[in-house]
């Protein structure tokens, strides 16, 4: 046997989706360099000094002051030169004190993020059990009165607008009908429990504290319904139409051509047929909702990053303003992720190659 | 001449006000092959495709169509699914498109098994692996838990066969079964069908627009054209002395000319 015919050693098949998922979380790593970048840049060309913010009225109208001010935060410092020392920062998890709360902005992010994970996290699952379930019954009942009114309440949930709804909410059912708890996360008899995930409703579950638990889910219920509807309008409309689309597919004939019952048919064939554009919608809806949590947050009180970076914004406090562009950031890119990692899950194809 | 087993008789099908199917009757008989050719929009597959029921709602049914002693026509959606894949099932044009993409061969093949034939999985597994290997699809115990997208156009419709006998049916409608495919593999796939035509003692409707395919398997063969019957007979009648002038135009648009393969030579 010659050399030239010895059998190549074997290359370690690796599936397709681990070289997919490495390239993705490299991607992943860029943008958010990218996100740090724009963060930083923004934030800079925002008008308005900020030095004068932070050191108050009094002390800014004292030059020397000032320039110990701006010589110990390096603000004489080109702007590279300042990104540079704001990532050193940054990899060491530092991102300055907040001008407002004169705490750490980690520390302040640490205690808002979880609060409006758990809004929207929960607005996200009530929005698509919702709308799938909505979307489903309307495509079925095409042009049928069922189909009429879903299309009404979806329009209904994207024409309200989040604000306005979050006000009558909280004035109908706390106000009004007593039904509601007041603001915030917890009633004011409550201490939150100890933090492991930062998620009130988790953390009482996990110390195993019912009462606190189903005070923390009474105070979810206002916030996650007003946040929910508009996204709720939106992926209703938009499962309908998937799901119409499937429906004319063959397999689905295939389907009731076997005799399989229609529960089956809808779980199996025809919801799972439509699962990959509904994904793509449901990680951009995402999105949306974030940004709805401002005005929700500030109705309800809710401590979580739209106040956060509310209070940060209009009192000029940078650092404050830069993690919440960075959190908010790394929330797309992991939403993103997650997105991608599901449609390796869902479709072979992705999957297998 | 072997028994009928299914009976369309006095079919009529419209969409809204437009009739698209007119007085067609046309008898299943076990062991044999009746072919339904016409060109698009004659009424083949919409008749096809009435037998179970899946016509969209938009579509009326009258006549008759008799599986045994049970009507068809107007069964109930419950009966309607005892009898959909158990006793009469189909194979669809494309089964690129009729097998689900996302779903594994061994789930399509067993779903319909487990609720017709009450097998739990295991028993339904294995007898998904003996029709795999019936049909010819390599490794079947492998092709279980692959997908769809995982096998060429060929034996995915091998596959789309073995889903359909899964329940041992009395009938099997096949639509436009080897229009999809290449030709090179469209012989072996019309081979396989008229082997489990006799074999199995099933009833084959084949649906098609092509008479070269009609003239390799079929025992009888109707000819539809503006939703009506215009010309049935056996093969041998319908191919080598055609009483419909619209059947001589038909036969005459062949390639390889009128009455190709009358003595029913099979394809190998």
């Amino acid at each position: 046997m010659t050399l030239a015919h010895a059998p190549a050693p074997a290359r370690p098949t690796r599936s397709p989706l681990v070289g997919y998922l490495i390239r993705r979380l490299g991607t992943s790593v860029l943008l958010l360099f990218g996100v740090t970048i724009v963060t930083f840049v923004l934030t800079n060309l925002v008008p308005g000094d900020p030095v004068a913010a932070a050191l108050g009225e009094g002390a800014a109208s004292n030059p020397q002051t000032v320039a110990a001010y701006v010589e110990r935060y390096g603000l004489d410092q080109p702007l590279p030169l300042q990104y540079l020392a704001y990532l050193g920062n940054l990899m060491q998890g530092d991102l300055g004190t907040s001008l407002t709360t004169g705490r750490p902005v980690t520390t302040d992010l640490a205690a808002a993020v979880p609060a409006t994970v758990e809004i929207a996290v929960g607005a996200i699952l009530v929005s698509l059990v919702v709308s799938v379930v909505l979307g489903t019954l309307a495509a079925y009942r095409r042009g049928l009165v069922t189909d009429q009114v879903v299309r009404v309440v979806s329009l209904v949930g994207l024409s309200v607008p989040t604000f306005w709804l979050a006000l009558v909410a909280f004035n109908f059912f706390f106000l009004g009908l007593g039904i509601a708890p007041g603001s915030g996360r917890l009633s004011p008899q409550y201490t939150p429990p100890p933090t492991v995930t930062g998620l009130y409703s988790v953390d009482f579950l996990l110390n195993g504290d019912s009462v606190g638990f189903f005070d923390a889910m009474a105070h979810l219920a206002l916030p996650v319904f007003v946040l929910s509807l508009f996204t709720i309008g939106l992926l209703t409309r938009f499962i309908r139409t998937s799901v119409l689309e499937v429906l004319d597919r063959d397999f689905v004939r295939a389907a009731r051509a076997k005799g399989l019952g229609g529960g089956r048919i809808v779980l199996d064939y025809v919801l799972r047929g439509a699962s990959l554009p509904i994904l793509t919608v449901v990680g951009i809806a995402f999105g949306s909702l974030l940004s709805g949590t401002v005005l929700v947050e500030a109705v309800f009180a809710w401590p979580g990053l739209g106040t956060y970076a509310y209070n940060s914004a209009t009192s000029l406090d940078l650092p404050g303003v830069m993690g919440v562009g960075l959190v908010v950031g790394v929330i797309y890119l992991v939403v993103n992720f997650v997105v991608d990692l599901l449609y390796g899950f869902l479709d072979p194809r992705v999957r297998l190659g | 001449m072997s028994a009928t087993v299914l009976a369309i008789d006095g079919l009529r099908i419209a969409f809204g006000s437009t009739p698209v199917v007119h007085d067609v009757t046309l008898d299943l008989r076990a062991g044999r092959v009746q072919g339904l050719a016409g060109e698009s929009g004659s009424g083949k597959t919409v008749t096809a495709m009435s037998v179970l029921g899946l016509l969209p709602r938009t579509a009326s049914v009258s006549g008759s169509i008799r599986l045994g002693t049970t009507e068809l026509v107007g069964l109930r959606r419950k009966q309607l699914n005892e009898v959909r894949g158990r006793r009469i099932a189909m194979v669809f044009q494309d089964p690129s498109a009729s097998l689900h993409p996302q779903l594994t061969v061994g789930h399509q093949l067993t779903d319909h098994m487990r609720r017709h034939l009450r097998l739990d999985r295991r028993a339904a597994k294995a007898r998904a692996a003996e029709l795999l290997d019936r049909v010819r699809v390599p490794d079947p115990e492998g092709a279980l838990h692959r997908y769809p997208h995982q096998f060429s156009g060929g034996q995915r419709q091998r596959i789309a066969i073995a889903v359909a006998l899964a329940c041992d049916p009395d009938v099997l409608l096949a639509d436009e079964p080897t229009t999809a495919l290449d030709v090179t593999v469209q012989a072996g796939v019309l081979h396989l069908l008229r082997n489990l035509a006799i074999e199995r003692d099933l009833a084959v409707l084949l649906v098609t627009h092509d008479l070269g395919v009609m003239s390799a398997i079929a025992d009888d063969v109707a000819v539809m054209r503006h939703g009506v019957v215009v010309e049935a007979g056996t093969r041998e009648q319908v191919f080598r002395s055609p009483a419909h002038e619209y059947t001589r135009t038909l036969l005459a648009a062949m390639p390889d000319g009128p009455g190709t393969n009358p003595e029913g030579t099979d394809v190998e």
